[in-house]
């Protein structure tokens, strides 16, 4: 019972954060804002964690498929591949729902508990609209940015690790990565950013804007709004490859 | 004018306000006191359409605030301004910004006039010069004269002060009961204010609600607070030491009058 009320909170909020704004230029400003904070603002963890990333994903290749059967073209071709597919999307969005869904869930929860909402309402703003949609419109605009960011650099990672441990002749790393290239790949992986970004700022608003209570509530939302985007998300990757499959 | 009409709400099963009606006086500054916990503020809330009642109504002059949907509500909300007990600023916006929030929403003033009707608020709360500060950078005083600057900023008819005085030392309180006071008669606002101070009762008030366990204990004016045949009020209003010296000297004729020509 207690999933479907929320599930049923959720889907009435959204009804109202996408009702027609009050002043679209006061929104317009609140989107570049939003862009700055949530998305400008991690592009840094973004690229820390993708370097690693493909220098890990490339390491993995070389060391677990080890074979005269395996061209070590195939290498680049995977790291390319698997950084593409999962990594830049799935793996950043669940780095993303730590940073940006904590984020939202307890500004938007504090300004519950302060009542800065409840000064909104007064006023005769749309408070969920007011304060969720900036941000569900900059991340679905700004994370597929960050996804191609850290295609790019996850495989600068993979160039690193293999001109650094020499593991495979970096000309093969390099003839892998232009290996039977599809622009699908990295479309599929724009749709699941799209997505993700969509999933991590409405479930982060939903907690913050239900937020009750005191600090401690606003931390346990926070908490909340990350482990269930984080579920969503692979929830969704599932249905997404299944689907994109078919 | 706000009129209400048998209010009931509970939470959780909880009655917090129970079968209140009142009436509140435009021009006036009409005061809702009560001990903490009383419902004062679930009773504010609900005359501002924070909080649905359970059952009874609320009228807005003679319109039934209680029947209007969220659309309807929002042209009331328009003449509404709120004074919050924590002030509510948003965090993220300047003092300037603060004030100038409900014109940018709700207005298609050009930036020129909305800067000088900034600045007139401003000034009217003696904060002029302050508006480029952050709420974080604001003293307790400060905070609540802003949040009274954003809430006159579009000229309400209805002006709701929930706890205005909390947290502050007795002589900020008195700068800001006086500008509610001032404001309320200059612009004939219908002001309703929460508090369980009695320096603002005596400072302000006019007309006095008393909330006692969720239930309408006692309504008058302040000048009857005093000699009111009501146990619960007595034991509220005289509650501290000073108000018990106080009536013991009215008693004895030390003093002569009420406390209301003290002012």
């Amino acid at each position: 019972m207690g999933i479907f009320n929320v599930i049923g909170k959720y889907v009435v909020l959204m009804g109202k954060v996408f009702s027609r704004p009050e002043h679209v230029s006061v929104y317009r400003r609140r989107v570049l804002d939003e862009m700055e904070s949530l998305g400008l603002n991690s592009i840094g963890i973004v690229s820390l964690v993708s370097v690693f990333m493909g220098a890990v994903l490339m390491l993995q290749m070389c060391i677990n498929f080890e074979s005269p059967f395996i061209p070590r073209e195939l290498m680049g071709y995977a790291t390319r591949e698997v950084m593409i597919l999962e990594f830049s999307s799935t793996v950043v969005a669940l780095i993303l729902a730590g940073r940006v869904g904590s984020s939202i869930a307890s500004e938007i929860g504090t300004m519950r508990i302060t009542e800065q909402i409840d000064a909104l309402e007064i006023m005769g703003v749309n408070s969920a609209s007011y304060l969720i949609l900036p941000k569900i419109i900059a991340t679905m605009i700004f994370f597929p940015l960050l996804a191609v960011l850290s295609i790019i650099v996850g495989l600068i990672g993979g160039y690193v690790i293999t001109l650094v441990t020499g593991i495979v002749i970096i000309d093969t790393y390099i003839e892998g990565l232009q290996m039977d290239f599809k622009i699908f790949s990295v479309v599929y992986a724009l749709i699941k950013m799209i997505v993700y970004a969509f999933i991590i700022t409405s479930i982060s608003g939903f907690y913050g804007y239900y937020a009750r209570g005191n600090s401690l509530e606003v931390g346990r939302a926070s908490t909340k709004a990350v482990v269930v985007s984080s579920v969503v998300i692979l929830m969704m990757d599932l249905v997404i490859t299944q689907i994109s499959y078919l | 004018m706000i009129r209400c009409e048998h209010i009931c709400k509970s939470f959780d099963g909880k009655q917090v306000l129970k079968d209140i009606s009142a009436e509140f006086l435009p021009g006036e500054i009409n005061m809702i006191i009560g001990r903490s916990g009383s419902g004062k503020t679930v009773l504010i809330k609900c005359i501002a359409g924070l909080f649905n009642v359970d059952g009874g109504e609320i009228y807005y002059g003679d319109t039934l605030f209680t029947s209007l949907d969220f659309k309807q509500r929002k042209a009331i909300r328009r003449d509404v301004g709120m004074i919050f007990q924590g002030g509510a600023l948003l965090d993220s916006l300047t003092v300037e910004d603060n004030v100038r929030f409900p014109l940018d929403m709700f207005t298609e003033q050009s930036m020129a006039e909305k800067r000088e009707r900034v600045e007139f608020c401003l000034r009217r709360v003696n904060l002029d010069g302050a508006g480029k500060l952050y709420p974080a950078e604001l003293s307790g005083g400060m905070t609540k004269r802003v949040a009274i600057a954003r809430a006159i900023v579009m000229n309400p008819r209805y002006l709701f002060c929930d706890e205005p005085n909390s947290g502050l030392d007795p002589v900020t309180s008195n700068v800001i009961d006086r500008l509610i006071y001032d404001i309320t008669k200059e612009y004939g606002i219908t002001t309703i204010v929460n508090t369980h101070d009695m320096n603002s009762v005596m400072e302000i008030g006019e007309k006095i609600v008393f909330i006692n366990n969720g239930c309408k204990e006692w309504e008058g004016s302040s000048a009857n607070l005093f000699t009111a045949d009501n146990e619960a009020l007595n034991d509220f209003v005289f509650a501290s030491s000073m108000a018990k010296t106080v009536k013991a000297a009215s008693d004895n004729g030390h003093i002569s009058g009420n406390w209301n020509n003290m002012r």
